[in-house]
């Protein structure tokens, strides 16, 4: 009979609020950045200090007069939405042939193309520095732009993945009974049965692109994208207008994220969704 | 059903791809660590192991890398200790709140990782928010400023970053329990406490080995927040190879050192699959 009293697997109520506890510190410590961020973000004085007062929009205003940042926003939307290109061009490919293909080194290429995600970004950065230097490539948003869309073709390979093993296959292989070449059926039936996924991962590898820096810190050039255009201004000083071009980032985040999470739930039911719309769950299950 | 075509076209442009772009880069770091640099500063494409003697004679690199274990170390554990009871209570007792508690642990890693570690400076700095809540609170009469630029302030906000990722394999270990074990166990007549240590721990140790891996693996290998929030003391392994790539203009030394930081990195992922594995009931 407990169960119906509890949603917990035992009515232990000490220890469930001893959890209940440790749960609101945890959050606490997790969402403590964040809060200070978008307080001081409004603090007429600036960065620090104990408590916040003269609550302005200067730091907004010092924000939307600043040209260096907006063309860096600029650079790192034009860099994400690149990789973002190259990662589905390669990684649904990629997906397909892990599902449907058998070739030699296929467990190998497996894990290759997940080390990026799991390796700490700075092997993976400067590896690709020394190719860029051995080819004779000169550094530019270009070198980033092959650096997040070779890094990030994994995530585009397990969310579809995912989806090709719920596929029915009998619905491409009508299609190819009726006439249809494999190219016909690749974009009139396996591209919008796998919608969803693409999606997912697209969205996935933009937001990672977005906010990526230890590749990117290796193969900068002369044009900088916005986690280094804010870098290079946290190693001269305490600047404020980094609070509030980080509160407006977030905020954009935060709605995506509830609009795509309201998509899916609609779209698949709830249980689905939350195993799947993870940054880096993909390399976590594995 | 599908032609011999269409999986040489769905097979052969990734291959390609990742090859040039992922498998060459890796190989070029290996054959770099044993070259060397020139007195004129160029790269000299003799083999040798020079630079790997370097770095066993050199009691800096040694001491460096222990130091960067052991921020490693510490924010792994420190995120075990703050991710499982979280996840056991979202997992286990969350009840009708379960999504919205799900959604909220992932919701930081939405805000830039660059971000969050500033904020942390903004936050310990001698004349940050935690030092002046202090003396406004009449707690402390100078500042504290051990909080910054020390590892601590590096462990803490690795700690902070990698807490949700350590969370998440480990909610889907704790998710993927079937709740009949429990009801089972309890119905049995074991306490609450016997049912979490002989059933529930044990099959959720899968998701406590991807997890520490997670936060082992990415904070060992970090050498922004040492820039940022380190300090002298705080430096890290990587912080060595960002200077050899850099001023000290010595790639084939900093390839070395990124290609030890390799093994050891993939010697570890090997062994927690072997671990995720054994531990594994299905």
């Amino acid at each position: 009979m407990e169960f119906l009293v509890t949603p917990g697997p035992m009515s232990n109520i000490p220890r469930s609020r001893w959890l209940l506890a440790h749960a609101a510190a945890v959050f606490a410590f997790l969402y403590l950045p964040i809060a200070i961020l978008i307080l001081y973000s409004f603090n007429g004085q600036g960065v620090g200090g104990f408590p916040p007062h003269h609550l302005t929009f200067d730091w907004y205003r010092i924000l939307f007069a600043d040209e260096p940042i907006w063309d860096s926003v600029l650079n790192s939307l034009q860099v994400a939405f690149a990789a973002m290109a190259i990662s589905l061009t390669f990684g649904v490919p990629a997906a397909l042939a892990l599902e449907r293909a058998q070739f030699p080194g296929k467990a190998f290429f497996r894990r290759l193309v997940l080390l990026p995600l799991i390796l700490p970004g700075i092997i993976t950065g400067l590896s690709l520095l020394m190719l860029f230097n051995v080819m004779g490539g000169k550094l530019s948003l270009m070198t980033i732009v092959l650096g997040h869309g070779t890094a990030l073709i994994s995530v585009a390979t397990t969310e579809v993945f995912a989806g090709l093993q719920k596929l029915d296959r009998a619905q491409e292989e009508a299609s190819l009974d009726l006439g249809a070449n494999y190219w016909q059926t690749f974009w009139r039936i396996t591209v919008p049965n796998l919608k969803l996924p693409i999606i997912g991962a697209a969205l996935l590898i933009f937001t990672l692109s977005m906010d990526e820096i230890a590749v990117s810190f290796f193969l900068i050039g002369r044009d900088n994208t916005l986690p280094l255009e804010i870098w290079g201004r946290l190693r001269r000083g305490i600047t404020p207008e980094i609070n509030a071009v980080s509160t407006i980032i977030f905020v954009f985040s935060l709605v995506t994220i509830v609009v795509w999470y309201r998509l899916r739930v609609r779209a698949e039911g709830s249980a689905e969704v939350r195993s799947e719309l993870i940054p880096g769950s993909a390399t976590a299950d594995q | 059903m599908f032609s011999r075509a269409y999986k040489t076209a769905v097979t052969v442009p990734p291959l390609v791809w990742v090859t040039v772009f992922l498998l060459t880069p890796y190989l070029l770091m290996f054959c770099y660590s044993f070259w060397s640099v020139s007195p004129a500063q160029a790269i000299v494409h003799s083999w040798n192991l020079d630079n790997y003697k370097e770095l066993f004679q050199k009691t800096v690199y040694w001491q460096t890398l222990l130091r960067s274990m052991w921020i490693a170390a510490r924010v792994m554990l420190l995120s075990l200790l703050l991710g499982y009871p979280l996840a056991y209570f979202v997992s286990f007792y969350a009840g009708k709140r379960k999504d919205l508690l799900y959604q909220m642990v992932i919701i930081p890693l939405w805000v830039s990782y660059l971000v969050r570690a500033y904020a942390w400076k903004t936050i310990l700095g001698s004349d940050g928010v935690l030092n002046t809540l202090l003396q406004y609170a009449h707690l402390t009469r100078r500042p504290l400023d051990f909080l910054l630029y020390s590892p601590f302030a590096v462990v803490l906000t690795l700690t902070h970053i990698y807490t949700p990722f350590t969370f998440l394999p480990i909610y889907a270990a704790l998710e993927h329990i079937p709740r009949n074990l429990v009801e089972a166990s309890h119905d049995l007549g074991a306490t609450p406490a016997q049912t979490f240590w002989k059933v529930i721990f044990p099959l959720s140790i899968p998701g406590v080995v991807a997890g520490a891996t997670f936060a082992f693996v990415l904070s060992l290998g970090d050498f922004l927040a040492p820039l940022l929030l380190g300090g002298p003391s705080g430096i890290m392994i990587s912080n060595i190879v960002v200077s050899l790539f850099g001023a000290a203009y010595n790639w084939p030394l900093g390839a070395a050192i990124s290609l030890g930081m390799l093994v050891i990195v993939v010697s570890l992922l090997f062994l927690s699959e072997h671990l995720e594995k054994k531990w594994s009931f299905s």
